[in-house]
């Protein structure tokens, strides 16, 4: 156990430190920081000092190193947009795009796991038919056009929910929540829909499939001829060996449902990092960019090794310990 | 039947079919055959023969989309074969129970044994957890689990193939059931534990007074286990009697071949290979006897009209050659 914990952690690591050097190479061959910094006037030596204060004539090496050290210390260095700490840029904006992507992320399970429970288990029904029809639409349509065909019904037509915005928040600690005020929940409303649709979708198949999968095994048949009740096949042991995939795939897309939040964050004006960086790509704003990309591939290695520690905790077949397996043989 | 001609198991006129796109497949046709209570009814013939469709439709689970077309199924004089699903899950596990070919898959791998054998006797016995726990301890040392108590905990991957067998057989008679279906219950195993498990099967039965549906290719074990046999061919029964009648004269031609794959003492597997030839697809069954193309014996009659099972002294056998007007 710890032996595999030790082992995905370094293996983090080292994903952290690959995404590391894409983000330090964003620095160091797009754009150019000290033109940007220095703006119209500037004098050879201004220029010159800004380069060696930005340790820019340093080799390659020791840039990459530095960069990385200053990383893992949330330091990115400040935004050539707003002029701020890009770190203190994040952490602003990561409450509203984490609660965003979490409630979008609940709903899709909540909703996505019984309607692939049920399309599994009623095939033949014309409910079945019809959410396989209607959630080919929802894989195939893209995010934009959902989010702005929700707002033109919900917020243009029927005027029932905000179109843009995070309503008003409450601060806790750093944090600061939309749960708390009832304009809160309905700003989150429609922006978590839109971005749950797709994962929804997927994770309907992904049931789905995997559903009809084990119910053709012979622990499934074993168990029928066992006379257990369909409750107990379908619920108790089917569904239990579907969780397996099912965890890894909602973990996975977990963190495309942040990275993907970029396009629901915009169309919403949501506050969240994803509009952040998009409005940081048309001002060729670098270290919030980089410092962007840096923190989704930290949450995607996050939630990787939450998602193998969470198969572990299902699938007891991982957990060989050894005085059971040396009970085998006959 | 046995000597008061008590019946647990009646099959009668059974036929079982498969709806296809080129036409409808019958894949047991118009077999019958009685088991009586604590009877070992051994069933033999190639594979595709039908065994296990019929053993299938005993317990109630044909695949969709085959199905039962015809004929009848009596569980104690009552029919079981139309039974509403509720009911005949009811039936299965408690008055019937199955074991599978492959221990491997038939074990559900998130759970302990020990909760499977539970979940299983309180479906069916008036149980709290705790007597069901104690009784599914008893359960794994009858079937020779080494340190029950703690065993029951463990996982199917902690267990080897055979012992996997042993719980599944445990698992069959959890519930005390009239009749288990075991289909090639040793095929999967490892030769040198087949003889353990098939005698662990008789022995339990034995004790319990339950009856068996041994399908097996192996005629060794037939030998040694059945009461009866019944030979199938091409969905149908060629031949059924008394073990020692079918094994040491037979009388069906194909019968007759199956025994001469019968090993030589010392010798321990006999596949059913020996036959020239290969038995017919369902939708390629000759005209007449379905064996004619491979029956050194056939003769113009067998390549016309089909034969039923007729009584020849004790046993039942479909072949012309016992006739009349031969
Ligand atoms: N799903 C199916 N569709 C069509 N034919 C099938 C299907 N399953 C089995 N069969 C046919 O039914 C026949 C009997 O099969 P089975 O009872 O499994 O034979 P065995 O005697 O080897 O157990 C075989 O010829 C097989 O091809
Ligand atoms: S009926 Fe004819 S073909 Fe069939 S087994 Fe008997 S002799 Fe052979
Ligand atoms: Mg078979």
């Amino acid at each position: 156990m710890i032996a595999f914990v030790i082992r995905r952690l370094l293996q983090a690591v080292l994903v952290m430190m690959a995404v590391g050097f894409v983000g330090f190479s964003l620095f160091a061959y797009v754009g150019d920081p000290v033109a940007i910094m220095l703006g119209q006037d500037f004098t050879e030596e201004s220029r010159r000092q800004l380069v060696h204060e930005l340790g820019l004539d340093q080799p390659f090496f020791v840039q990459y190193v530095h960069f990385l050290l200053n990383a893992a210390q949330g330091n990115f260095g400040i935004s050539y947009r707003l002029a701020r700490p890009v770190s203190e840029l994040l952490l602003e904006r990561m409450p509203a795009t984490l609660e965003l992507s979490l409630c979008a992320a609940a709903i899709a399970l909540a909703v996505g796991v019984p309607m692939g429970v049920y399309t599994g288990l009623k095939r033949d029904t014309w409910l079945s038919r019809l959410l396989l029809t209607v959630s080919l639409v929802g894989v195939s349509l893209p995010t934009f056009l959902i989010g702005i065909l929700l707002i033109l019904v919900f917020s243009v037509v029927l005027g029932w929910l905000p179109s843009f915005g995070r309503g008003t928040t409450v601060a806790v600690g750093w944090w600061t929540t939309g749960f708390l005020t009832e304009s809160g929940v309905r700003a989150l409303i429609l922006p978590s829909i839109t971005l749950a649709l797709f994962q929804m979708t997927l994770i309907m198949r992904l049931v789905r499939s995997e559903m009809l999968e084990v119910l053709r095994t012979d622990y499934i048949k074993f168990a029928r001829a066992r006379g257990l009740s369909d409750r107990a096949i379908n619920f108790g042991h089917a569904l239990k060996n579907t969780l397996v995939p099912v965890i890894t795939i909602t973990g996975l897309q977990l963190g495309g449902i942040i990275a993907f939040a970029i396009v629901t964050e915009t169309v919403f004006q949501w506050p969240g990092m994803g509009f952040l960086f998009i409005q940081s790509v048309s001002a060729a704003d670098i270290p919030v960019m980089a410092a962007y990309l840096v923190l989704i591939a930290f949450f995607f290695v996050l939630i990787n090794l939450v998602v193998d520690l969470l198969y572990y905790a299902v699938d007891p077949r991982l957990r060989v310990d050894r005085t059971a397996a040396g009970g085998h043989g006959h | 039947m046995d000597a008061n001609g008590t019946k647990l198991l009646e099959v009668r006129n059974l036929r079982v079919e498969f709806p296809s796109r080129r036409g409808t497949l019958v894949a047991v046709d118009d077999v019958s055959f009685d088991i009586a209570p604590g009877e070992v009814l051994g069933v033999v013939g190639e594979s595709g023969a039908g065994k296990s469709m019929t053993g299938a439709a005993i317990i109630g689970l044909l695949e969709p989309p085959g199905r039962i077309a015809g004929g009848e199924i009596l569980l104690d004089g009552q029919r079981i074969d139309n039974l509403p699903y509720e009911k005949m899950r009811r039936v299965r596990g408690r008055q019937i129970g199955a074991i599978f070919q492959d221990p491997l898959t038939a074990l559900n791998p998130l759970y302990t044994i020990g909760r499977q054998l539970v979940e299983t006797i309180v479906t069916h016995l008036d149980m709290g957890e705790r007597a069901a726990r104690d009784r599914a301890i008893q359960l794994l040392q009858d079937v020779g689990i080494p340190a029950a108590e703690r065993r029951i905990d463990h996982y199917p991957h902690q267990f080897s193939g055979g012992m996997r067998q042993r719980v599944v057989i445990a698992l069959a008679l959890s519930a005390n059931p009239r009749l288990i279906v075991a289909d090639e219950p040793t095929t999967a195993l490892d030769v040198s534990i087949q003889a353990q498990i098939i005698t662990l099967i008789k022995r339990l039965c034995r004790e319990h007074g339950t009856a068996v549906m041994l399908v097996t290719h192996d005629m060794g074990v037939i030998a040694e286990t059945a009461d009866r046999v019944a030979v199938m061919y091409a969905g149908r029964i060629a031949e059924i009697g008394p073990v020692r009648d079918v094994v040491r004269r037979a009388r069906h031609p194909y019968t007759e071949g199956l025994m001469g794959s019968i090993p030589k003492i010392g010798e321990t597997v006999g596949r059913l290979t020996q036959i020239d030839g290969a038995m017919p697809r369902l939708d390629a069954i000759p005209r007449g006897c379905a064996f004619n193309p491979r029956c050194a014996r056939a003769f113009g009659r067998c390549r016309i009209d089909r034969p039923d099972p007729m009584d020849v002294d004790g046993a039942r056998v479909a072949c012309w050659l016992y006739g009349e007007g031969r």
